[in-house]
């Protein structure tokens, strides 16, 4: 710890050093560009209708920031949710039994699907203003970012090591302090990881979510994404270009200023102790930490902070909570009887909605659909594999190329392909394909990525020993990946291939439909059914197409992909 | 009158086990500690004595009986008591002075009143100039320092030890435990009272007033040493390899011994087995058959020898008992007439009398190698026997006695077993 000398102390030569001005620079900058972004939160929806977006990229800073903004309230509810949702679900054994599955299952639905049924509820949340559609927008992308951030919470939570706990009790911390001096600091750099990803991930939301429209209900919200939006109506395809090159700056802008930081300043929670690995570090963070303004101007919130660790009962008798042996079976059965019943109304419910409208032969029509959108996934992966594996081999096992590669495969992995979905679709029109196969490779377009950067992530963890036993003993051509360089990245592409086949299901809803203008290209699938019936504001079809979807997915991962980590985490995890 | 620091009466203390049923791991054990002692929990892994520290630090509560501290019930975490851990749990996000002021926080102090605390106790355990440091620029040494600092600056009454230094060099663990008792000696410590659970009988004696013994499954207290040996203490003093001498036969007594046939503790199937190498096993007979012991050796001797500490020689004793190979009484282990033939014999051959050994004297494997031969594909899944274990030990111990099975079949080509699914077999790939 530091010992705090005065500020005036130092004189006035040292009043304000450099890094004062630039961190005043940062904070300001910050200021006004939340003040930009909120500003018309509060008009009514009139107003967005007087002024349409237009094409001009004069206004593209201002969407920038407005899209931005959406993002950032996202991801600070998210926050909210990991902390309680996981926290509940890591603390409770009874909580936990309902708590897990439901995410799992949340985490199937495919985020699109989200919009369509929600939208109208939030709109009516705060009638006739902005206001409302931003709920819903920001929803949407919350949907796209919590679940994968609860999941690595609670994980942590579940394996901070015994002898931690141990101390934290034995030193008679408060629950709340040992939450943040325990809990929250062991499971940091996992979820500052998770929070890149969602960040990533959201992007191609972003872009569905700001141009809402469900059957009647149209609302276009000043951003990127309805820029987008309008350019592909109006085939402009150098505003296209202006919007990727937006995104770029923002996603530049996001990795200088918010996560290179968070990264390094999470590198002290590193769980394992060995010294001598070098530090990440940020230029962002090195500013805010050695200005003395940002120094005295945070110190009230950190002393505010502290305060709140301090234990303000006498703490003197933290007694043990005793669960009696005998009443085990009981909590068990009250807990299943409690999610039975939750999960009896949910049927219920659902099956009553859906039933209301549907005729058993739409529920055919979408499960038959679901079987040609699933034969899309499957096969795609599979090529997705065949190509980005062996690369992913190749950059691995050279630290060079994968220091260069490993950036650019995340860059790609965080771009939204819907932007160029236009090309893709002028491109088949041009050459008059058949878009039932040809605008399938647009579902993993951006999901593929994923493959590759961790099949890189798990070559260059090969231990240089192993490498060089292979080496040694002439291990060479198909040997060499049959017993070496395949089981050395299973697990590690296992991980990709779950997540790039779950991104897959969630793109087809926009990839199985894609348009450019007048040009409207429809692939058979259970992503376009959902799209049409979004369009055509069908609830009773979209909440079936998601249900399936969701079907599918959950299916998908039980039966072929647990199975499948289990066995390559059991069998080829190093170490 | 002085109540006691510390009373433990009647205490006992279970765990639950897969199949619903309870596993006893401690029982009636009675305990006092006087104010001015270092007590002594010695035994081996498994023997309930951590547990047992646990309990004391209200980090769980007894099945049954009662923890009485300053005549108090212990309930939960008691203000006064204080641990090191074996794994030093140190925060590594928080610097040495951080983790050190964590407990005083938690009391509410007043802000200077923490740092005067801190970084008295920091500079009364030799930290100095380390305030700033993460835990993960220092050495094993340093961080367990770290630990014992942050366990004395809340003043405890009672300090719990829970082999605080199992996990360091054999160096750094004497200047630590030395520092220490010098520490204590001249009534630097705040702490009146300090209990130790260690399974390395040199550290008990060199650092404990009283030592007790615990027995295996469950623990039991099965003897308790007074140690009147004035500190600093010497390991080369005839007194102190005396009581060495005397701690190794009070616990070797415990074990089965085929000399004492009829009295005899029955190995069954259900018997828990110790993981101990096909290879140490060979390692060891060999060198109690050559020069200087032929054939007989003297345990403690034979430890410090082959640097190995009690807790690890243990299990490679009772594992040649088992099978036959030696016998274990008094302090003294003593090859038989198979252990001595299987020194001179090849590769091929000891793998013959060793897989005889095992069908003969451990009933499991008999078990397990009846059961394939009877069915008519010679296999059977693995899960099948792990239940049956269960039924009978905890989880752990199901597992730990099915790899060790495992291990020896396949040594002595009894049986094979193939992981990928699970099976066990009688062919071995040809």
């Amino acid at each position: 710890m530091r010992v705090f000398v005065p500020i005036s102390v130092g004189g006035w030569a040292r009043l304000f050093s450099r890094w004062d001005v630039l961190a005043v620079l940062l904070i300001l900058g910050l200021l006004a560009f939340l003040g930009t972004a909120s500003r018309h939160l509060f008009q009514p929806l009139a107003e967005l209708q007087r002024t349409p977006p237009s094409l001009d990229p004069v206004n593209l800073p201002e969407y920038a920031a407005r899209t931005t903004l959406r993002m950032l309230v996202a991801m600070a509810l998210s926050l909210l949710f990991t902390f309680t949702y996981a926290t509940l679900a890591a603390k409770s054994r009874r909580a936990e039994r309902l708590l897990i599955p439901l995410l799992d299952i949340l985490q199937s639905v495919p985020i699109l699907g989200f919009i369509s049924v929600t939208v109208v509820f939030f709109m009516a949340l705060a009638p006739g203003k902005v206001l409302g559609a931003e709920f819903a927008a920001i929803f949407a992308i919350f949907t796209s970012q919590a679940w994968n951030m609860a999941f690595s919470f609670y994980q942590s939570l579940r394996t901070v090591p015994t002898e931690l706990i141990e101390a934290s009790r034995n030193f008679r911390l408060t629950p709340w302090m040992s939450f943040w001096r325990v809990d929250v600091p062991f499971a940091m750099p996992q979820l500052i990881w998770n929070m890149m990803m969602s960040m990533s991930g959201s992007w191609f939301f972003v872009v569905a979510s700001e141009a809402i429209s469900v059957g009647n209900t149209t609302v276009t919200l000043p951003g990127v994404g309805s820029y987008i939006a309008l350019a592909i109506q109006q085939q402009n395809l150098h505003a296209v270009g202006w919007a990727i090159g937006t995104m770029l700056v923002v996603i530049l802008i996001y990795d200088q200023v918010l996560f290179r930081p968070l990264v390094a300043w999470a590198d002290r929670f590193r769980f394992e102790q060995e010294p001598g690995l070098i530090a990440p570090r940020s230029w962002v963070l090195d500013i805010l930490r050695r200005s003395r303004i940002v120094d005295r101007m945070t110190r009230p919130f950190a002393a505010l902070w502290h305060y709140t660790m301090i234990p303000h009962r006498p703490n003197t008798d933290v007694a043990v909570k005793h669960e009696p042996q005998t009443r085990r079976g009981w909590i068990a059965f009250q807990s299943g009887l409690i999610v039975s019943a939750l999960a009896a109304l949910a049927l219920w419910q659902s099956a009553s909605f859906i039933l209301e409208g549907i005729k058993l032969a739409d529920v055919g029509t979408t499960l038959l659909l679901g079987l040609a959108t699933l034969a899309r996934v499957v096969v795609l992966i599979a090529l997705a594999s065949v190509i980005w594996v062996p690369v992913g081999v190749w950059v691995g096992t050279r630290p060079y190329a994968a220091l260069v590669v490993q950036p650019i495969a995340q860059f790609l992995a965080a771009f939204p392909a819907n932007v160029l979905f236009p090309i893709a679709v002028s491109l088949i029109v041009a050459w008059k394909l058949d878009p039932n196969i040809w605008l399938s490779p647009l579902m993993i377009l951006g999901t593929q990525w994923y493959i590759l950067f961790n099949v890189i992530a798990g070559a260059s963890a090969l231990p240089a020993e192993l490498r060089a036993a292979g080496a040694n003993f002439r291990v060479r051509g198909w040997l060499w990946w049959r017993r070496i360089a395949l089981p050395a990245v299973l697990p590690y592409y296992v991980t990709g291939a779950i997540t790039a086949s779950g991104g897959s299901w969630n793109a087809s809803i926009v990839a199985e439909v894609a348009s450019w203008g007048s040009e409207h290209l429809e692939a058979k699938g259970l992503g376009a059914y959902i799209a049409q019936q979004t369009d055509a504001g069908n609830f009773h079809h979209i909440v079936l197409g998601i249900a399936v979807m969701s079907l599918y997915v959950v299916i998908v991962n039980r039966v072929f992909w647990r199975p499948l980590y289990l066995y390559a985490e059991r069998k080829f995890r190093l170490g | 009158m002085s109540t006691a620091l510390l009373d433990i009466h009647g205490l006992r203390h279970t765990f639950p086990k897969a199949d619903g049923g309870d596993l006893l791991v401690l029982d009636g054990i009675e305990l006092e500690v006087a104010q001015g002692q270092i007590v002594g929990l010695l035994g081996r892994t498994g023997s309930g004595k951590s547990t047992l520290l646990r309990l004391i630090a209200g980090l769980a509560q007894p099945s049954d009986g009662s923890v009485t501290y300053l005549g108090q019930p212990v309930n939960g975490p008691a203000p006064g008591i204080a641990m090191v851990f074996q794994g030093f749990a140190l925060f590594p996000w928080l610097t040495v002075l951080e983790n050190v002021q964590l407990g005083l926080e938690a009391l509410g102090l007043p802000e200077p009143e923490i740092r005067k605390r801190a970084l008295a106790a920091i500079d009364l355990i030799g930290l100095d100039g380390y305030e700033s440091a993460y835990p993960r620029e220092l050495s094993g040494g340093m961080r367990q320092r770290v630990g014992f600092a942050r366990a004395l600056v809340v003043h405890p009454n009672i300090l719990l030890m829970d082999e605080p230094f199992s996990a360091l060099d054999v160096l750094t663990a004497e200047t630590l435990r030395t520092d220490f008792l010098e520490l204590w000696g001249d009534g630097k410590l705040p702490i009146k009272g300090v209990i130790l659970v260690t399974h390395n009988i040199e550290e008990a004696v060199l650092m404990c007033d009283r030592i007790l013994l615990f027995s295996n499954n469950p623990g039991r207290i099965i003897r308790e040493i007074a140690v009147d040996l004035r500190q600093p203490r010497n390991r080369l003093d005839p007194q102190f390899r005396d009581l060495v001498e005397k701690i190794y036969v009070a616990m070797t007594a415990r074990t089965p011994s085929a000399a004492q046939a009829g009295t005899e503790r029955q190995i069954t199937i259900n018997t828990a087995l110790p993981r101990v190498s096909a290879n140490l096993f060979s390692g060891l007979i060999e060198t109690l058959a050559a020069a200087p012991y032929n054939g007989k050796a003297d345990l403690p001797v034979l430890a410090d020898e082959l640097h190995l500490e009690g807790d690890e020689l243990f299990p490679v004793a009772e594992a040649m008992q088992m099978f036959h190979f030696a016998e274990v009484e008094g302090g003294d282990i003593k090859l038989t007439d198979a252990g001595k033939q299987f020194a001179e014999l090849g590769t091929d051959d000891r793998k013959r009398l060793f897989q005889r050994q095992l069908l003969t004297y451990i009933p499991l494997a008999a078990h397990i190698r009846r059961i394939l031969q009877e069915r008519a594909n010679h296999v059977a899944p693995r899960s099948r026997f792990l239940d049956e274990l269960e039924d009978h030990m905890s989880t752990d111990d199901a597992e730990h006695t099915l790899r060790a099975v495992t291990a020896w079949g396949r040594f002595g080509e009894a049986f094979a077993y193939d992981d990928d699914s699970g099976m066990f077999s009688l062919e071995n790939p040809t």
